[in-house]
């Protein structure tokens, strides 16, 4: 198979998810939600002394990211799951793995993204500084596409399985920690004084370690599901 | 022994029998290790000048964590197998393995807890150990939980087989990450290393008692290996023609 | 031999609660397994002498 027909199936499963996305917005949205109204609560939770807020931001604002990504990995597989797609891009020329992977850029263009521009905004409320905003930019922006890799693990194990929804958390979520680590990280190393280099590097290598490995464990993931 | 033909094995069938003839073995050698290891941690080894006798606690504690972590490697192992040879009796054994795993996470964060308490002040401290623990605990639970929700046998030992995969290359990534984590937020940590110095006899009851632990989980999870076959199997011929069945 | 007494043995320098709670516990939970194995052990050969029993009266 040629580089370019690879290229075309890839960019076809984008395509046709961002599409499909944009025809129900109302799934898009409801995950935004989702973080806007979980970060919002923290504070509610806690208090409003904003030395405290500056402090766990990061935190709560990863956490929150984590939780957002992990609420929409249901819809990453299910849908063509029960109307029978997913087994025709099973047997269809374009490998399955390509497919797979343009799936999950599309599901990180549909979480991720909006995730990472939506969060300096909710950084201001927890009076985090200018440059601390723009590491966690930069950290959301290396670390989401992570989340949807691993996600996309979980979610293509529990395809049609009995309370999916509840055990994806529970499989993804400790496969999370290194990234959550990594890019909560990474703001208070800023702060600190340390520098955001190294985490931000290291979350880089996770990115290309699970760009690598994650589509392949999906792609068998889904062959077990399918089967 | 080079001339036992080990494929022989690997059906459901004839490991049935096989597996009763090891159990009382391995419980034996598990029996016989563990008061050995006993008289040492609570006889042979002296008194800690630090920590007092609450230090005996390592005796329990740190065998369980190289069990936990020993068993998800054997575990993975098996799922491995199962992937790559398609063999019915693989998946069983990951799925046979995956509670005692669990069991010993439980049980090394438990005594982790109260060995904590009197050392440190606090049941629980966000050391890089501990923290590991828990997270292996979780996954040892969503593989159970995976497999308990797939209903289909064969599904749930190849979708089992590869959480556990995924899990096992993760894990390096996460306790590295954990140990970063840890030394980046100094002060909450006081490793448990660094606190005795390991006299000989320590070791040694260590040793004694992880090998008696060992031996237990063989013993334990051939037998569950036994369960999940019957309840497998059952519409076999050979289940039903099963002499203990017949008496 | 570090003891002088059974009661100097069981107090354990005043840890008493701490060493034999983590001992303690570990015995639970490796007795718990056990009987839960065999339990499901038994359960497993009743389903099948019961599905047994079915069958043959099934006219097989």
């Amino acid at each position: 198979m040629s580089e370019a027909s690879l290229w075309n199936g890839f960019s076809a499963a984008v395509r046709r998810d961002l599409l499909l996305a944009m025809r129900r917005k109302s799934d898009v949205l409801t995950t935004l939600f989702f973080f806007v109204i979980v970060t919002s609560l923290f504070p509610l939770g806690i208090g409003p002394e904003t030395d405290m807020l500056r402090r766990i931001a990061p935190g709560v604002l990863w956490v929150s990211a984590l939780l957002a990504t992990m609420l929409s990995l249901n819809r990453l597989f299910a849908a063509d799951y029960v109307d029978g797609t997913l087994e025709q891009m099973a047997l269809s020329a374009v490998p399955l793995g390509v497919l797979v992977a343009g799936k999950v850029a599309a599901h990180w263009l549909l979480a991720g993204l909006p995730l990472t521009l939506l969060a300096p905004v909710l950084g201001l409320q927890f009076d985090m500084a200018p440059r601390s905003l723009a590491v966690m930019v930069a950290s959301l922006a290396i670390g989401t596409p992570v989340l949807s890799l691993i996600g996309a693990i979980g979610a293509a194990l529990t395809l049609g399985v009995r309370g999916g929804g509840v055990l994806v958390s529970l499989l993804v979520l400790p496969l999370y920690v290194p990234a959550l680590i990594f890019g909560a990280g990474a703001v208070e190393a800023d702060v600190s004084g340390l520098g955001s280099g190294a985490h931000l590097s290291l979350l880089a290598a996770m990115l290309a370690v699970a760009g690598f490995f994650a589509p392949w464990a999906t792609t068998a993931a889904l062959r077990i599901a399918l089967e | 022994m080079s001339g036992i033909n080990w494929f022989r094995f690997s059906s459901p069938q004839s490991f049935y029998p096989l597996a009763a003839k090891m159990i009382p073995w391995f419980s034996a050698l598990a029996v016989v290790f563990g008061v050995i290891g006993l008289y040492i941690s609570f006889f042979v080894a002296p008194t800690d000048a630090q920590q007092g006798e609450a230090y005996r606690i390592i005796f329990v504690h740190v065998p369980a964590s190289w069990m936990s972590m020993f068993l998800y490697l054997v575990m993975a192992f098996w799922a491995a197998v199962g992937m790559a040879m398609n063999t019915r009796l693989a998946g069983m054994m990951a799925s046979a393995i995956a509670p005692t795993g669990a069991m010993f996470a439980f049980l090394s964060l438990w005594t982790g807890s109260l060995w904590g308490k009197p050392m440190w002040g606090t049941w629980w401290v966000w050391d890089a150990r501990l923290t590991s623990e828990l997270i292996l605990f979780f996954l040892y639970l969503g593989f159970i939980a995976l497999q308990s929700a797939i209903d289909d046998p064969r599904r749930a030992d190849r979708a089992g087989a590869l959480l556990a995969i995924v899990g096992v290359i993760n894990i390096p990534i996460i306790y590295f990450s954990v140990q970063w984590w840890n030394t980046l937020h100094q002060g909450a940590s006081v490793s448990l290393t660094r606190a005795p110095s390991m006299a000989k006899t320590m070791l040694l009851g260590m040793l004694l008692m992880a090998l008696a632990f060992w031996m237990y989980s063989i013993a334990v999870s051939l037998s569950r290996a036994r369960a999940i076959i019957l309840e497998r199997e059952r519409h076999t011929v050979w289940v039903e023609e099963l002499s203990e069945l017949n008496q | 031999m570090s003891w002088n007494s059974a009661t100097e043995f069981f107090a354990m320098g005043g840890y008493a609660f701490y060493v034999w709670g983590s001992f303690g516990i570990a015995a639970i939970l490796m007795a718990g397994e056990m009987l839960l194995v065999r339990a499901r052990r038994r359960a497993a050969f009743l389903e099948l002498g019961r599905e047994i029993v079915a069958r043959r009266a099934g006219g097989r």
